[in-house]
């Protein structure tokens, strides 16, 4: 390994892939590496012996009777992709969707007053919603209305409010929308997971609704769309495309020593013994003393930020009152449980091939508040009826404590809360700009014109 | 072939390659994609995705063939290159023995892995550089193509060998006709000795697989086409079970017959 390389990435998690991918195809020399004899790192998708052996260490019990084995891919990590969103972006101009097969998930519900509701996909559905009240609708529609109509540059569009100074709190109030619909539209249309935006602009909460609304127009029944055999796809499609280009790859090595030398700078990586020379390394907070002690005299490189509850549970119908939704994703916003966070629950099946026929995989989740995290999660639990097996991890996050600019070191974020994969692509959007000094531009990728 | 009446409809076919570094994966699709052949090829960097028609009696085969792109190098390919594989082209240098011991690994890893009813062929490349010929195809017209870099179009006649150091180079081959084909037999795999450089035997390779390959198991493929006809930007319908197609450009491909 006596090759030096302009960077190595440490960690095959989707962040770390994207950028591998991206820099590959940017001319960058990369060497990525993986402690795991499998890609994916947290974003992986596991197989039924795999999920067992993560958490019980034992075989999946046959009374179970829970199907083959290779039908399973499991997340660790719940996440959906907004149709419209970044990350199909990101997967159309590196063409990288070609690796990957999409279904639509089948519904996005929202927990109010003790059950859950479909959040409407047409306006017919909106119509007969009972979240509203005629008036409500009525104030909602208006809402909506300015919304479609607002152009940045049309003043008579704003009708008086000024989005990037006002607050989202004023937007409410000028339309006068009861505390329920705002509880919906802030957290099952702009998917915020508390309530801090109230008192911000209401620019980005703005900007979030129309993401919303356009990812559910573009497939109708949800904003969503899920790549058949998991998530753990993602990061293996993104290693594709910088393999493809010239990156290394290597699974299943140990990263003995991260190298800086005397400034504190970057040198190399040292694994199996071997030392790997390059300019920069790029890795998850996993390589960089996440969540072990710090050897004497080491520097602190992350930090603890908060931990998430995550229940992975094997159920043998589809959630009660998702419309026997082969997919689903339903959001208890904070306020309806007293809670601070909201609770996200996302349901996969055989439609998306990551589960046995008749096996539904729902994943709870939320931000640990309290000392019993398991107790926080029971108002997700109880809506999902007899739970076949259930696997709870309480994961730390962890966040970089510097920019990494001066030492060339760039640590990526663990993956947080939310039920979606846009904070991942601005995290991305992030590295590049640390380590490469300028903005990322996705070049449009050619568009062949039909005759 | 088949004459003006019923168009038949192309079946899109997953295929990939694997195989130790150097062995002449790449070399071999070259020669079946483009009739051509490069002494000095790079690893393979850039263009991992290539697709090529076969025709048949009665169907047309669409090759989409996937290269390793070089992850295989350190044990590190992602099982997303095997998923819904219909077709595997395992290949081995018949002038290194180590690398059938590497094929039989990813026959082996392909049994485990990939779908059950996938057609895998054992190919030993680079028979030009053996005088002994092949085991298969010995009826054939020999005519040496050691040359086919100005060729257009239209695949070389099958050749089987001829090199010019004929008795020394003998003393190349270091897997036996037998000893694999043996192998090939014993774990149901086609077999076939080729070469990219001349052209042996390659487009008899494809033409098997496609012949061997049970329709029946291939998943229709409704994605292509169907989100199409939703027109873009504005709300496409699902039918259930239907994929959707996220690349916009991307159905608009369609392509003459070969
Ligand atoms: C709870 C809720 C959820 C929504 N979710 C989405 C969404 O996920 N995606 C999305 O694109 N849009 C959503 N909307 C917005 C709403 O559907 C849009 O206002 C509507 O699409 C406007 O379209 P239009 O101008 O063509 O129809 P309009 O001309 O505004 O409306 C046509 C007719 O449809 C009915 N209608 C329209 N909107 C509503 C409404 N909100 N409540 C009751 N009746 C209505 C009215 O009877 C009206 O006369 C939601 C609205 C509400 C209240
Ligand atoms: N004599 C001879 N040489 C061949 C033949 N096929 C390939 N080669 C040569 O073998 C070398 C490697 O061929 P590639 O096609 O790049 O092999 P590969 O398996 O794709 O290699 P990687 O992409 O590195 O895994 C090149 O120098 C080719 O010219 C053949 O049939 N006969
Ligand atoms: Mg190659």
């Amino acid at each position: 390994m006596d090759e030096e390389y302009d960077v190595i990435v440490l960690g095959t998690g989707l962040t770390e892939c994207i950028l591998s991918g991206l820099l590959s195809v940017d001319g960058q020399k990369v060497l990525h590496m993986d402690r795991n004899d499998y890609y994916g790192g947290d974003s992986a998708s596991l197989n039924l012996t795999q999920l067992y052996q993560k958490f019980r260490g034992t075989p999946p019990p046959e009374s179970l009777q829970l199907g083959r084995d290779r039908d399973y891919a499991v997340d660790l990590i719940p996440k959906f992709i907004l149709s419209s969103g970044e990350l199909t972006r990101m997967l159309v101009h590196t063409d990288v969707v070609r690796y990957l097969e999409f279904k639509v998930v089948a519904g996005s519900y929202v927990y109010r007053d003790g059950r859950i509701s479909k959040v409407p996909s047409t306006e017919m559905e909106a119509v007969r919603s009972p979240l509203m009240g005629l008036f409500e609708k009525r104030r909602a529609r208006n809402f909506f209305q300015y919304l479609q109509n607002w152009k940045e540059a049309d003043p008579a569009t704003h009708q008086g409010l000024d989005i990037n100074k006002c607050s989202m709190k004023d937007v409410y109030t000028k339309f006068g929308l009861e505390a329920g619909t705002q509880d919906f539209i802030g957290h099952a249309m702009a998917l915020w997971l508390d309530d801090d935006y109230i008192t911000k602009p209401a620019r980005p909460t703005i900007d979030r609704i129309i993401l919303y609304t356009q990812s559910m127009a573009r497939y109708g029944k949800s904003p969503y769309i899920y790549p058949l055999y998991g998530l753990g796809e993602l990061p293996q499609a993104f290693a594709r495309l910088s393999a493809i280009y010239g990156g290394t790859y290597m699974l299943d090595k140990q990263i003995e020593s991260v190298n800086v030398d005397e400034n504190g700078v970057f040198t190399g990586v040292t694994s199996g013994g071997e030392t790997v020379r390059a300019k920069k390394v790029i890795g998850d907070p996993s390589y960089f003393g996440a969540g072990k002690d710090l050897e004497s005299g080491g520097k602190v490189r992350v930090i603890e930020i908060g931990k998430v509850i995550r229940a992975i549970c094997i159920l043998k119908h589809p959630i009660p009152g998702t419309d026997d939704s082969d997919s689903a994703q339903i959001i208890i916003p904070q306020n309806q449980v007293g809670r601070r966070n909201d609770i996200y629950i996302a349901t996969v099946s055989s439609a998306h091939n990551v589960a046995a026929q008749n096996v539904w995989i729902a994943m709870v989740s939320t931000i640990v508040e309290t000392s019993v995290p398991e107790r926080e999660i029971l108002p997700g639990l109880q809506l999902l009826g007899n739970v076949v097996d259930k696997f709870v991890s309480i994961t730390p996050l962890y966040a970089p404590t510097s920019p990494g600019t001066d030492e060339n070191i760039f640590i990526t974020k663990s993956y947080d809360a939310t039920s979606h994969f846009e904070t991942v692509v601005e995290e991305v959007f992030d590295v590049w700009q640390r380590v490469k000094g300028e903005k990322l531009v996705l070049k449009k990728r050619e568009v062949e014109l039909e005759a | 072939m088949a004459s003006e009446e019923a168009p038949v409809k192309a079946v899109q076919v997953k295929l990939v390659l694997l195989g130790e570094a150097a062995v002449g994966k790449s070399s071999l699709v070259l020669r079946f994609c483009s009739n051509d052949f490069n002494e000095n090829t790079s690893p393979t960097i850039g263009a991992a995705f290539l697709t090529q028609k076969c025709r048949l009696e009665n169907r047309i085969v669409k090759f989409e063939i996937w290269d390793t792109a070089g992850q295989e190098r350190f044990h590190s390919l992602a099982p997303m290159y095997y998923r819904n594989a219909a077709a595997a082209v395992v290949v081995y240098d018949i002038t290194k023995a180590a690398s059938l011991e590497k094929a039989k690994a990813w026959v082996k890893e392909l049994q485990r892995q990939a779908n059950p009813n996938i057609v895998i062929a054992l190919v030993g490349n680079k028979l030009d550089l053996v005088s002994d010929g092949p085991a298969k195809s010995v009826d054939e017209p020999a005519e040496a193509t050691t040359d086919a870099e100005g060729d257009d179009s239209t695949p070389p006649p099958p050749s089987t060998t001829a090199q010019p150091s004929s008795s020394d180079s003998d003393d190349l081959r270091q897997v036996s006709t037998a000893e694999a084909e043996t192998y090939a037999k014993e774990s149901s795999l086609l077999f076939f000795e080729a070469s990219a450089k001349t052209g042996a035997n390659v487009s008899e390779l494809f033409t098997e697989i496609a012949k061997t390959i049970p329709m029946e198991s291939l998943a229709p493929k409704p994605a292509q086409g169907a989100a199409a006809a939703g027109g873009r930007g504005g709300r496409q319908e699902q039918g259930r079970g239907e994929n959707v197609q996220l690349g916009e450009g991307q159905q608009a491909k369609k392509g003459g017959c070969c």
